[in-house]
Order: C-alpha cells, then structure tokens, then sequence
C-alpha cells in the first residue's frame, strides 16, 4: 500500500519519449499540469480539465488517454509519449507532414492531443476506414478545421 | 479546475482497499478509470478526504466464464471488453453497447466496474447489466451479490454500502438462438445517451419464447419493465412497435438541457421498437 499526504509534494519519475524525468506532485496535481509546469513539456495543452475536450490526450503504457484525468501521483513509473516524442528535431514525423500538408490545423489548441490520438489509433489500427477515423477523432473537438482536414491528413498517412 | 487536496491511497489488494473504504467511513472515493470521478474531483463536485486508487488491482481486471455466468472483474477496460472474445462470444449485448461507451480515448482507462458504481442514468453498461437481469458483486467484510435490477437507487445513487467495493459484474451467459440488439440516440457519438434501448429476445416459429427490454436514460436509473405478457405474441415488427408504445407511455422520464420528457417518450417509442425488432430478426428460433 502506498499513502501520500495531501498536503505535501512527492517525487514522480516517469519516462517521457523515452527519456527519465523527475518532479514534484501533490497527490491532487493533474498529469497534465504535472507535464507542462513541473516537467516543462508544454506541448500538451489543457482545455475542459473533465475529459470532453481532447486536448491533453497522451500516450501512457501503450494508450491514448486522458491526461486531466489521471493523477501524476499514478503514472510514477510510467512511461509516457507526448507531441514533443513526434519530430525528429526540425524534420516533421509522417502525420505532423500530414497535418501540415493538408492544412489540419488552424490555431492549434486541439492538434497535440490529437497527433497522440491518431499516433496511437494507427498503431492498433493499421487500415482504418473514413468511418473509423471519425469515430475515433469523435473523442476531440476543434474549433477551427471542421475536421475534414484532420480526416483527410489521417487517412493519407494510413495509405502510406 | 482542479480538485481540493486529497490524501492518495493506493491499494495493492482488494482487502487492502476494504480496509481503507472502512478507514474513512464514506469519505473516500474508489478511483479505477477515473473518466467519471476524474471529472467530478476536478470540478469539486466531490471533495473526498481520500481517493483509493484500485488500478494495481490486477486480480479484478481478469474476464472469467463459470456455470451460466461470464464474470468481469471491476477492474477490466472498456476496450479490452471491447476485444475479449469471451465477451463478444458469451455477451453480446455488451459488445454491442460498447463503441457506444465514450470515446477511443476513454474506453482505454474506462472500467466497466467504475460505469456501474459511477451510476450515471444514461450509461449503457449499467443497461446492459439490467436489461439481462446480471448482478453486481460487492466486497467488504463479506463479499454479497445484488441483482443490477436492484442495484441502482437513482442518479448516482446505488446500493452499495461506504464500506464495500465493486469487485466484478456477473453477466447471464447468451442463450442459444437469442437475438440481441442495443442502440441510442445522443447529441453526437459516444457522448451521454439522451435515450439508450437494449433488448434480448428468444422466439420458436415465430413467437416470443422470452423477451427482455431496457431502456436508459430515460428515467432516474436504466430500467427493465416487465414484458413477460408479450411472450407468445409474433415476433415481428407490429409486436416491437406495440411493446414499445407501451411501455414509453408506462415511463416517467427525466427532463434536462438534452431532452423534455416528452422527447424521451417519443426516443423510448422510436429507438424501442427499433432495438426490439432488431432483437426479433436476429432470433434464430
């Protein structure tokens, strides 16, 4: 059994795109806020904080999840994939090209947690249909594209 | 937002989290998926002393098959139900109902135990439960069993006990021939039902030899009206629609910024009948 104090701030070491980190969380801090404040990973953003939004969804032991929703106290040991895992330094993975190609994105907010997501889908899901791909982006709003760009950026890398 | 501070436990065993629920007598919240109390515990809908995460309760997140029962331990994902030909095989309703479960992104950490003791009047697991007459499997000092049709109290609200822990969902084994069918209305794909349908149906030449029917989010708690009265009647369209009619004129339904009352009447009659009658034409009787 393990019992952390609410009060206090307790040491979380995770695996972030393949590399040890270390912080500081109370038992209350969201992954999220864990990520972007105490690991200066500011790439996943934080929107509706209740689940709905999509915004923050990383990969965490081979899942896209939720990272509002998840406690950093619980992911210590964990390993965990975010947007920043995507690029190769400057050179852009096949579906941020996409992305960027197809025009997927406009101000942003939505894209990284929704990177995570398709990165995620495509590996379990290697030749998904239209169909599919909105289902599984069903999980995400943007504000911006209308999502016909998203699709389309998603579904050009899975005929890659 | 973010949730008032919260003392973390985190249970190894189920006796261990049994011990910490009798602890704090009440004041603590059960954490499995997290894709509801996650929520609540950001908007300070709840403010528990403590939160006892059950994750590494490994024990429950196996899917078993005993006698006429599949058993899912409280602990298994929604998408791991999802993939489990145990379940797809032996449950069909369930498989069924399961894209309809949030989202790719939830249905990863979602628990089917966690959609249960979270009680929401729309969610489609508990529906299932009830419309195929399973039962919730609790665990303090003792362990007890208490029929779905029973467990549910109201929004949010079981019968469960502060001091006991959903351990698994007994779900009653298909039946051989049975035809069923799940559907439901909701402002886009995977969010709240405004109205859910299960049915579960048996025929011989086609009559009704055994009928069950569900409905959610309709009412304060999915419900399973007694239908017994249509067995023998045809198995066909014309039943599906009368069934249907007439248990939405039977119902009380709930009324939010998603739908009046009269709406869910009218999804209870429409998607109903549509679920009944799908249940029918899949009957191999």
């Amino acid at each position: 059994m393990l019992r952390l104090k609410p009060d206090a701030r307790h040491r979380v070491t995770v695996t972030v795109n393949g590399k040890r980190m270390s912080g500081f969380a109370e038992p209350r801090t969201l992954l999220a806020d864990f990520l972007r404040h105490e690991l200066k990973l500011f790439g996943t953003h934080v929107g509706c904080e209740h689940g709905v939004c999509g915004a923050c969804t990383v990969i965490i032991d081979g899942r896209a999840v939720r990272s509002c929703l998840r406690y950093a106290v619980q992911v210590d040991g964990g390993d965990i994939r975010t947007v920043e895992g995507l690029a190769d330094g400057d050179k852009l993975n096949a579906l941020q090209d996409a992305f960027s190609r197809h025009g997927a994105l406009q101000c942003g907010f939505c894209t990284a947690g929704i990177l995570m997501s398709a990165t995620q889908y495509l590996k379990e899901n290697q030749k998904p249909t239209e169909v599919e791909v909105r289902d599984m982006l069903s999980g995400h709003i943007c504000r911006c594209t209308g999502y016909e760009q998203i699709v389309r950026a998603i579904m050009d890398v899975a005929a890659q | 937002m973010k949730p008032v501070a919260f003392e973390y436990c985190r249970a190894d065993t189920p006796d261990e989290a049994v011990a910490l629920l009798a602890e704090f007598g009440g004041d603590a919240s059960v954490l499995a998926g997290g894709m509801s109390l996650g929520a609540m515990l950001n908007m300070r809908l709840v403010r528990p002393r403590a939160v006892i995460d059950v994750n590494r309760l490994t024990a429950l997140a196996e899917i078993k098959q005993r006698d006429g029962i599949v058993e899912t331990g409280a602990l298994v994902r929604q998408a791991d139900a999802l993939e489990s030909d145990l379940v797809v095989r032996e449950v069909p309703l369930l498989a069924l109902a399961l894209p309809h479960v949030g989202h790719f992104q939830t249905r990863s950490r979602g628990t089917l135990g966690g959609s249960v003791a979270h009680a929401d009047p729309s969610a489609e697991i508990p529906l299932c439960l009830v419309t195929l007459g399973g039962s919730v499997v609790l665990r303090s000092r003792h362990v007890r069993r208490v029929p779905a049709r029973e467990f549910f109290a109201g929004v949010l609200t079981t019968a469960r006990q502060p001091d006991e822990l959903v351990v698994g969902l007994e779900w009653p084994r298909r039946r051989a021939g049975a035809g069923y069918a799940f559907d439901e209305i909701a402002q886009r794909h995977g969010d709240f039902a405004i109205t859910a349908a299960a049915a579960a149906a048996e025929t011989n030449g086609g009559k009704i030899t055994a009928l069950a029917f569900g409905l959610g989010g309709v009412e304060d708690r999915p419900i399973a009206p007694d239908v017994a009265r249509f067995v023998g009647a045809p198995a066909n369209d014309t039943t599906a629609r009368q069934i249907a009619a007439e248990i939405a004129d039977r119902v009380t339904p709930i009324e939010d910024l998603q739908g009046t009352a009269a709406y869910r009447r009218q999804l209870a009659r429409v998607v109903g009948a549509r679920v009944i009658a799908q249940a029918f034409a899949r009957c191999s009787g």
